[in-house]
């Protein structure tokens, strides 16, 4: 008898079926997702998690009779009162036979759970996503270089001799010299010896001239043997490494938004959906992600995530403040050379007219050129408050976003009411596009 | 066994166990399996797995190493939310019928969990596996494994070669027709130069025996016609009819390529390696239950259990045999340990106490006294349909309170058609075998004709047992795929035996560029 312990093995060994799975059931995976993701909480849609799939979409069909036609026969444990001739009326679901039949085996009609795993759930719940502008800033110092392979060298440190090919350039070039073997050599050495123990090899003219010829051989041959070397320099070869820059893994998402009495706690809730979303979409592309958030009202000023959507506030509005807040936070702790930069502000569009002006230029001067991205979400009050075909006047801060943008600069503006607005616009916002289209609408 | 020797001190105490006490414990099982009940066993082969490993075991039908296809990840997908959800256990075992005889024991289970199962895996079923007719004539345990790694390695391999896209709708397409891809009936193996030697020496002996000259002289009957007609020889040519219809594909469709043709024979022939797991699950469950219960008990009786182990073993023993009644809300169908168990009971208790009534319906072996040579034979020369005509006894019956129920559509009610009394044993034990019977439960469906001179469509028929037709969904989509195999169009037609009228008819035209090349 043999005991393998097999738990140390390595496991996933269905990851491939599952894959496979995952391909074939993909659309419905994907709508499952979507379905899911709009009645999960904020805090945890990156967790992945359960999601039902209707059975029918992978339906693996086999020849097999149908209920409810011809004569079948059950055999049933369990009589307590029936005698034969016994009549039963026919149960409802017509399923035959009495009480509960078990549908048959691997027939289950319900929609089946399906666990999906947090990367699985992100990647599908984001894909066909692209960050804008990721390849935009690289770094060339010297800390955030990685070292790739790349060929041999002829030169470098021991620790990087390439062993196998220095011992096959030297074996060609053996070959190609010609140089003895040691065995030739070895079998000259012994018919010299054979000829030697030859108690008449003095005499022997033949033997003596076949003695005289092997001697010589021999000679020429551990002569030829010392001139060329087993392993010579020529042949030492170095595995090469080539610095390769890496592009900087860490982001910083600045939320921005505006506190002040008109932004009700449903707008707050819709700023805080689409913040939810940038943060999963931007974890998935960088190992470090900061953020930071900055409320304002005629003031600003950094805080924590639960005062910045909880703490009531009161005040005018001046968005430019905001704006400072975030150029003097970026200028203190967010080198843009080392870190790429998400801004994402949100607010019901209000703004002090006066301050407009301000605002346009510090964006176009000051925030934008540091930005990977700059997206503003104008978050209103349900549409239904709204008599149909109302059209509603574009609020301050639109229009001078619009003319911002309108002079090419990369801000990307969307305007949402309702909470099943906000994942059809984060798609749009970052739907991957043919390169050269503009990032806005 | 006149003297019981009372072994020292227990083989363990506690639930925690390890390799050694693993060792210990299949040393002592085996005395009792070999040596008292005279079990003949393949070597075993014991692996200690985790919950995420049996879970990937379940999902490739039990086996350790299949190829990739998406059904098995689905299978696993369900079976993990159902066992996270806890809705579902797992087994504590699974084993397989290979030699040697590979047992997979959870990392989770108790110290006499493993003991019950070494007793009932590695020598209940593996006893099992090795003497029963149907595995010893349909599976080959040796090369079981070693045919899963080329299938593997093949079926990767084509998968890098020609798509897996094209793969995994092959597989669609043979998994759909697995059921139909077995042969059920050996064929004739053909004889080796010695045996057809010695054979047609045989039969000029005979020859030259029974010669008689006057035979010369009696007037025979006119040549008949034997010129098979060209249809009669076309047929013959195809082996048509052909139920194994898998076969026929691999065979005969004309556009599959070769790499297709062994991929359907690699499905076909791991169906029938399972071909007779599902014609005795009843008894290789009760065979195993039966032996784990003997070697058990006999283990406690030694003193090699402890009083507590006992009781553990025996909590879990008879929730495996529960069987709930129909009217119970957890009744899904008749439980084959618990039959299976009864049966196997029962057996012994009709070798050693047979009462009157035994002695009438089991003349041949009512007091035999032995009853493990009895068993032993039931469980190499019997499958699960002929084991319950045989052996269900009026005494279990009556003890499951057993019932048949005849269920007609024409009719508006179901009506009870036989109970346990003395006119319905027999019906009952003929309706039981008849749910375990393959020929009765699997549709009857066969390739009977193909037009190969003019459309090449391809007709099959399905007689219809009791005029029970087909899942009409179900069929329409596996139709699909056997004219996708086949490459030109496939009609089936739903014929009734008793009047060879048709009942229904599909068909189904191949979708360009699925399987075929366009």
């Amino acid at each position: 008898m043999h005991i393998v312990d097999r738990r140390l093995n390595p496991g996933g060994k269905n990851l491939a079926n599952r894959q496979r799975f995952m391909r074939r059931a993909k659309s419905l995976i994907r709508k499952a997702v979507h379905d899911s993701a709009a009645n999960r909480s904020i805090k945890d849609a990156d967790q992945g998690g359960e999601v039902a799939l209707p059975t029918h979409g992978m339906h693996e069909p086999s020849f097999r009779r149908a209920s409810g036609s011809g004569i079948r026969e059950h055999l049933l444990p369990g009589n307590k009162r029936y005698i034969e001739g016994d009549t039963i009326p026919r149960p409802e679901d017509g399923g035959g036979g009495s009480g509960s039949e078990g549908s048959p085996d691997g027939e289950g009609q319900d929609d089946f759970r399906f666990a999906l795993s947090r990367d699985e759930f992100v990647e599908l719940f984001l894909e066909d996503l692209e960050l804008p502008d990721l390849a935009k800033r690289k770094v060339t110092d010297a800390e955030a270089v990685s070292w790739q392979r790349a060929g041999y060298a002829v030169s470098g440190s021991p620790a990087n001799l390439a062993v196998m090919r220095t011992v096959r350039n030297g074996m060609s070039r053996r070959i190609a010299l010609k140089r003895p073997k040691a065995d030739e050599i070895a079998r000259l050495a012994a018919e010299i010896e054979a000829l030697e123990a030859n108690p008449a090899h003095d005499e022997d003219p033949a033997i003596r001239t076949r003695l005289a010829e092997l001697r010589a051989e021999h000679t020429r041959l551990q002569r030829k043997l010392s001139l060329i070397p087993y392993i010579d320099p020529l042949d030492v070869r170095y595995r090469r490494f080539d610095p390769v820059p890496k592009p900087v893994a860490q982001a910083v998402m600045f939320c921005l938004m505006d506190v002040s009495g008109s932004m009700t706690e449903h707008m707050k809730d819709l700023a805080k959906r689409f913040y939810a979303l940038l943060y999963i979409f931007l974890r998935r592309r960088y190992k470090n992600v900061d953020v930071v958030f900055i409320r304002h009202t005629h003031v600003a000023s950094e805080v924590d995530e639960d005062t910045f959507f909880h703490s009531p506030e009161t005040g005018g509005t001046v968005v430019s403040t905001a704006l400072d807040e975030m150029r003097r936070v970026v200028k203190d702790r967010y080198d843009p050379a080392v870190w790429n930069i998400y801004a994402a502000q949100a607010s019901d569009g209000d703004n002090t007219a006066s301050d407009n002006e301000r605002t346009a230029r510090m964006l176009t001067e000051d925030i934008l050129p540091v930005c990977q991205y700059y997206a503003y979400l104008e978050v209103g009050r349900d549409a239904e408050h709204f008599p149909p075909g109302f059209m509603r006047r574009d609020s301050d801060l639109w229009q001078t976003y619009t003319a911002v943008q309108r002079s090419g600069a990369p801000l990307a503006m969307r305007k949402v009411t309702h909470r099943r607005d906000i994942y059809p616009v984060f798609r749009e916002l970052f739907q991957k596009r043919p390169a050269g289209a503009e990032a806005t609408a | 066994m006149s003297a019981i020797l009372r072994a020292d001190r227990p083989l363990f105490e506690g639930a925690d166990w390890d390799f050694a006490l693993i060792d210990r414990v299949h040393e002592a099982v085996e005395r009792v399996g070999l040596g008292e009940l005279g079990l003949s066993i393949y070597p075993n082969q014991i692996e200690v797995i985790s919950t995420e490993q049996m879970l990937d075991a379940y999902s490739s039908v039990g086996m350790p190493l299949f190829y990739k296809h998406w059904s098995f990840g689905k299978h696993f997908a369900r079976n993990e939310a159902m066992y996270r959800a806890g809705m579902q256990g797992l087994a504590y075992e699974i084993v397989i019928n290979s030699n040697p005889c590979i047992s997979y024991i959870m990392e989770e289970n108790t110290a006499v969990m493993q003991t019950l199962v070494i007793a009932h895996a590695a020598f209940g079923h593996n006893h099992f596996f090795k003497n029963n007719y149907l595995f010893q004539q349909w599976t080959d345990a040796d090369g079981i494994l070693d045919y899963l790694e080329f299938a593997k390695t093949y079926i990767a391999q084509c998968e890098e070669r020609y798509g897996e896209t094209a793969v995994e709708h092959l597989l669609d397409a043979a998994h759909a027709l697995m059921t139909h891809g077995v042969h059920r009936f050996p064929r004739r193996r053909p004889a080796d130069l010695r045996s057809e030697e010695r054979r047609a020496r045989e039969r000029r002996e005979h020859e030259e025996r029974v010669f008689n000259d006057l035979w010369r002289t009696v007037p025979g009957k006119e040549k008949a016609a034997e010129d098979k007609t060209a249809e009669e020889r076309r047929r013959a040519l195809l082996e048509l009819p052909q139920e194994n219809i898998l076969y026929f594909m691999e065979k005969t469709a004309p556009r599959l390529q070769p790499w297709q043709r062994e991929i359907l024979r690699i499905v076909r022939q791991v169906a029938q390696y399972f071909y007779p797991q599902s014609q005795t699950k009843l008894m290789n469950e009760g065979c195993a239950t039966y032996v784990h219960y003997r070697i058990m008990t006999r283990l406690h009786e030694t003193g090699q259990l402890t009083d507590g182990a006992m009781m553990e073993f025996l909590k879990s023993h008879t929730n495996v045999v529960f069987q709930p009644e129909y009217d119970d809300p957890r009744y899904s169908g008749i439980n084959p340990y618990a039959l299976g168990f009864a049966m196997m009971e029962d057996i012994s208790r009709i070798c050693r106490e047979p009462t009157a009534e035994d002695h009438n319906w089991f003349p041949a072996i009512a007091g035999a006294g032995d009853e493990m040579a009895v068993l032993r034979d039931v469980w190499a020369n019997y499958r699960d349909e002929s084991f319950v005509l045989q052996f269900l006894s009026p005494r279990l019956i009556r003890h499951f309170g057993l019932f048949n129920v005849v269920d007609d559509a024409n009719e508006s009610e179901l009506r009870v058609q036989a109970i346990h009394d003395e006119r319905g044993y027999r019906r009952i034990q003929q309706a039981l075998a008849r749910q375990y019977d393959v020929a009765w439960t699997a549709p009857d469906i066969q390739v009977v004709d193909v037009n190969l001179a003019t459309d090449r469509r391809l007709v099959l028929h399905h007689r219809a047992l009791n005029r029970v037709l087909l899942d009409e969904k179900d069929a329409r989509l596996v139709l699909q795929h056997l004219a996708d195999l086949w490459g030109y169009d496939v009609v089936m037609k739903e014929i009734d035996p008793g009047t060879d009228g048709v009942l229904k008819e599909h068909a189904a035209s191949p979708r360009p560029g699925i399987l075929q090349a366009l």
